[in-house]
């Protein structure tokens, strides 16, 4: 099986979301490039709005999302509580 | 010749301060909210004790009943420091000021129904006082508690109230001009609905507890006033008699304590939480201010409508606050 990732820009807005990944995801592995910071994991990775809020402890709207992001590999799976990252196999 | 360009990361030795290093280890970056409130309170080093209480050191913990092995765990769920605070408030003051812009180019204060304005100027306007009150209550807080976590958004809460107190005078100006004001003081200082409160909010005043007037002003108080007088009153029963005006103008309040309300909770299941003898007095202080603060609301809800639905109105109030102490671990 091979990795999905999520690439953000590192900055004080997704240190919480990177927070919030990890726990959600305890596989993950966490890498921090210059400025940007990339989250991978075996076929699996799930971003919830809920932990996002309870990080930096506002709504959250999973479209906010988009502005730090850089690039993500995997299927997409998006509603407005999640987003899903996937390999099929 | 030949250039390679390479990036080279070069990974800092410290993340952060050696204080947040202590709380939090060395693994994470602390957030900015938690560089701009732990440990920022005055230990040591205070020299000399106040010249008008010197019994008490200048910043002592021991001025409370409520007794927390660490000050720092009464945590803001929202994460307020300076600038989230600001950026919060000034997108609320936008959608406000827009909101007083529609009220007034759709005219809608002057189509209201008198009955809806007479609420508006009996209930509405008086309680500017009120906030007042509570923005010196919470200023005391913030000057005499202990632990920046908890004493910040004090100072912020006091602000708010400041704010409220503000759109309630515009408010006030556009249904009778300076009138409306003073006639408003006037209520406060002489009607014999608002005397009962006023009593009350000048005893909070002089008790020198900064937990306890936390408690009884930002819980109890406030807790049975909004959503009495603005999820109730407002929102429901002047809506339905034509006042949607007053209800797009008093948006913020209605906003302002679903939020906070989610901080003051938070800070009474901590100190709950920590012990036994807390949550006896935290009972206690919420016990005998919420029977006393419904009975004081009563004749301020009789302002708007008639004395049954009064009751009614208080008691499912009284009700919901219960429940909110309940939620925070009380009263069981």
């Amino acid at each position: 099986m091979s990795k999905v990732f999520i690439i953000l820009q590192a900055n004080e807005e997704t240190r919480s979301i990177v927070e919030a990944i990890e726990q959600d995801n305890p596989d993950a592995e966490v890498v921090h490039e210059p400025a940007m910071v990339k989250v991978q994991a075996e076929g699996h990775l799930v971003v919830r709005r809920e932990t996002i809020e309870e990080e930096i402890g506002r709504e959250f709207d999973m479209q906010e999302l988009n502005i730090n992001l850089i690039t993500l590999s995997g299927n997409v799976d998006e509603d407005e509580d999640a987003l899903t990252l996937t390999w099929n196999s | 010749m030949q250039i390679d360009v390479q990036t080279v990361n070069i990974e800092q030795k410290n993340q952060t301060f050696t204080h947040l290093k202590k709380r939090f280890g060395d693994k994470k970056i602390p957030s900015r909210y938690q560089e701009a409130s732990y440990d920022l309170q005055a230990e040591e080093n205070l020299h000399y004790r106040p010249t008008w209480a010197p019994e008490q050191e200048l910043y002592d913990p021991n001025l409370s009943k409520i007794r927390m092995n660490d000050w720092y765990d009464l945590k803001d769920p929202r994460q307020f420091y300076y600038s989230t605070y600001t950026l919060n408030r000034a997108k609320q003051q936008e959608t406000m000021e827009s909101n007083f812009k529609t009220v007034e180019s759709l005219n809608l204060i002057e189509g209201m129904p008198d009955p809806v304005l007479a609420v508006a100027q009996d209930l509405l306007i008086p309680l500017r006082h009120a906030n007042y009150a509570a923005n010196m209550n919470n200023t005391l807080v913030c000057g005499y508690g202990y632990g920046t976590v908890f004493t910040q958004p004090c100072v912020y809460h006091a602000m708010d109230n400041l704010g409220i107190a503000q759109y309630l005078s515009r408010l006030g100006l556009m249904i009778g001009d300076v009138e409306s004001l003073e006639a408003a003081k006037q209520d406060w200082m002489d009607s014999d609905a608002w005397q009962p409160l006023r009593r009350s909010l000048e005893d909070l005043m002089c008790v020198r507890d900064p937990v306890e007037v936390f408690i009884k002003q930002n819980f109890v108080l406030d807790g049975l006033l909004y959503p009495l007088v603005y999820q109730r009153i407002v929102d429901q029963n002047l809506v339905e008699q034509g006042g949607s005006g007053i209800s797009i103008l008093t948006q913020f309040m209605t906003n302002w304590y679903l939020e906070s309300k989610r901080w003051v909770d938070s800070v009474i299941k901590t100190m709950a939480s920590e012990s036994a003898e807390n949550k006896a007095v935290l009972e206690e202080w919420i016990d005998s201010a919420a029977n006393h603060f419904t009975s004081v609301l009563l004749p301020v809800a009789g302002l708007a409508v008639a004395g049954n639905q009064a009751d009614e109105l208080v008691s499912e109030a009284h009700d919901e606050l219960l429940q909110r102490a309940k939620k925070a671990g009380l009263f069981k």
